[in-house]
């Protein structure tokens, strides 16, 4: 197999997710009622950022084959750790970021750290850890509240040289930042090698605990990262048990979009972006095509349907039945 | 069941505790000890009618453990459960308000929607081999949708017929509420269809190897949607049920019973890779939560202490006995 070929093969559920999303962005500015400016660009972007930024750390422990289910409230809690820190001059807000990334990259260890060393299983643990979180969230906002460093807040969600979204340049940070570097890693490939599978990639000697542990911490940074963002675009902090359950849910349904395998092993947070912007769209284009907004969590539900049926059809290519059970 | 080397002379206490579910062990233990720990607060934890009370709040987590305990044996999850209950409580609340005969067929109703529910999760999870937790996200998804465009947003107006209320709040024998009879009833069948018939073995043997199970001559894909399919209509049951004690339907009833369930029937005992479990163990579970939450409900603990508690505790007694096989 050549380079090419390869590199397509690899990267399929990837490119799949891109041309969805560059096809329903496409029909979604085509009928767009108004002229295009900078500005729909912008909203649209800030709105998708903050998905892929789930999207990507509920990727990250995907490819390990495991599954964090307190992504969303993760994202909640340190929406409302944000909302108390970052705010006064600026080292206090540096000093505040910091804070609320530690804290998230602090709540995705605990989960790594129970998973690994606790030897349970990530769905169960990570609803535990969720309700711990959550309560973490309503006890520091019981009532939705705070404020945010104001400048900074305008400044991240506005433009860069009056036509880049500040929030996209964020998102290709932290994918410079944090995805690139691990994908690269001995780390990183260990993660994949444990999501293809566990036996093997231990008999050959890979730091799969590592491996576990750093998708897990990255995760919860790359969770309140978005938290941070959450702070950003409403300027309160708000314990919100609806708005937690349907980021962990949108963040699963992005990854799956995005050509990651639920199976582990397989994808990467590339695709998880793009599945999470093309998700995003389904919301745009009901708008654009005047759908009434009680229709729209029916029709996420329905594509998200579809985009799981299809990803299934490979199977009917399969020979052997017994390679059903795998 | 692992060492071999016991097994060869066993001593009576060997065997006494070979017999003995550990989980089932130390879940009955946790129940007397809060019982106890209540019990210090107030006199009236320890009290006959605070026990069948919370035996009442508890079978409905009950019920709807029992149908999840089913595909967790499988070695599935059902995450549709929230709008499942919700589908079967509003289905049957809206069928009721047609007359003499909507309130015959307002209970069948709700059921036959949970039916369909589960028919669908298990075509997609047994046919097309989807992940359970990714296909049961997605048919909640789409339940979610449906109930939505069907009630316009908000809760909707029917209220429960009196079938209903009787069921899940009257009395048929004096002191033992109805809920706790059902739960009875189902449980003990539960116990003897997992135990004694045929689709009770197939459930273990397909959740330990479903490549042996396939290969024994099972038809495994017909399984998995049949149990599927009890798993939902238990937990539409569950919403009638939950529909009846509080007279109507509500918009979002069922999103308090998912986690309550999965830890219910995990504390029990149940592994959740499947193949592995007994119901006497999610029995406890669910008891084990419907107290842990009086009680905790009891001591005034803001929404937020509860959470807390509620993770860690769960967490913890995964830690005690819920971990996996040690690896190298």
């Amino acid at each position: 197999m050549n380079g090419l070929r390869y590199w397509y093969t690899e990267n399929r559920g990837t490119i799949a997710a891109f041309g969805l999303f560059v096809l329903m962005f496409a029909i979604y500015l085509a009928n767009y009622p108004s002229a295009i400016s900078a500005n729909v660009i912008l909203t649209a972007a800030n709105k998708a950022v903050l998905l892929a930024l789930v999207a990507m750390a509920q990727a990250l422990v995907v490819l390990t084959a495991g599954i964090d289910l307190s992504v969303g409230m993760m994202l909640v809690l340190t929406n409302c750790l944000a909302s108390w820190l970052v705010a006064g001059d600026a080292l206090h807000t540096a000093l505040g970021i910091i804070g609320v990334l530690a804290a998230g990259a602090l709540c995705g260890a605990l989960n790594g750290v129970i998973i690994i060393y606790g030897r349970l299983q990530p769905i169960v643990t990570t609803i535990a850890t969720g309700a711990v979180f959550y309560g973490l969230a309503l006890l520091l906002r019981p009532v939705p509240g705070g404020a945010i460093n104001d400048d900074l807040g305008d400044a991240l969600t506005g433009k860069v040289a009056g036509v880049v979204p500040a929030s996209l340049l964020i998102l290709l940070a932290a994918v410079l930042i944090v995805w690139i570097p691990f994908q690269r890693s001995a780390i990183g490939r260990a993660a994949y090698a444990a999501g293809s599978s566990e036996p093997a990639a231990f008999l050959s000697g890979m730091p799969i605990r590592r491996a576990k542990f750093a998708s897990y911490t990255a995760a919860g940074l790359l969770a309140a990262l978005g938290g941070l963002f959450l702070t950003f675009f409403t300027d309160t902090g708000e314990a919100s048990l609806g708005s937690a359950n349907s980021y962990t849910l949108f963040s699963i349904a992005a990854v799956v979009i995005g050509g990651v395998s639920l199976l582990g092993g397989k994808g990467s947070a590339i695709g998880a972006i793009f599945g999470a912007f093309a998700f995003r769209s389904i919301g745009d284009l009901l708008f654009v095509f005047n759908v009434d907004a009680l229709w729209q969590p029916l029709f996420q539900g329905v594509i998200l349907l579809l985009a799981v049926t299809i990803g299934a059809c490979g199977l009917f290519r399969v020979r052997n039945r017994l390679e059903w059970f795998e | 069941m692992s060492d071999v080397s016991a097994r060869s002379r066993p001593t009576f206490v060997a065997r006494l505790t070979r017999r003995i579910d550990r989980p089932l062990v130390i879940a009955f233990a946790c129940i007397v000890a809060l019982l106890l720990v209540g019990g210090m607060f107030s006199r009236s934890f320890t009290s006959p009618e605070y026990i069948l009370l919370q035996l009442k709040v508890g079978a409905f987590l009950g019920i709807i453990a029992t149908g999840l305990m089913m595909v967790i044996l499988l070695g599935h999850i059902d995450l549709s459960l929230p709008w499942t209950i919700t589908a079967g409580a509003m289905m049957a609340c809206a069928v009721a308000g047609h007359g003499e005969f909507g309130r015959v067929a307002a209970i069948p109703a709700g059921i036959g929607c949970g039916v369909l529910i589960g028919v669908v999760n298990g075509v997609l999870v047994a046919f097309l081999r989807i992940p359970s937790m990714i296909a049961t996200l997605a048919t909640n998804a789409v339940a979610q949708g449906i109930m939505i465009v069907y009630t316009g947003g908000s809760s909707p107006q029917d209220s429960a017929p009196e079938a209903m209320r009787w069921l899940a709040a009257g009395w048929l024998m004096p002191g033992v509420p109805n809920a706790v009879v059902l739960w009875v009833v189902i449980g003990g069948a539960t116990m003897f269809v997992l135990s004694r018939t045929t689709f009770g073995r197939t459930l273990y043997a397909i959740g330990n190897t479903e490549r042996a199970a396939y290969l024994s001559g099972i038809n495994t894909r017909a399984v998995t949607v049949a149990a599927f399919a009890v798993c939902s209509a238990f937990a539409a049951f569950g919403g009638v049920l939950l529909a009846g004690y509080a007279s109507k339907a509500a918009q979002s009833m069922g999103d308090a019973y998912l986690l309550p369930a999965i830890a219910a029937v995990v504390l029990g005992g149940t592994s959740i890779l499947g193949g592995r479990g007994s119901y006497l163990g999610t029995v406890a579970g669910a008891i084990l939560i419907t107290l842990l939450q009086s009680i905790l409900s009891v001591a005034q603990m803001p929404e937020a202490g509860r959470q807390i508690i509620y993770g860690v505790v769960i967490a913890a007694m995964l830690l005690l006995y819920g971990r996996g096989k040690r690896e190298g």
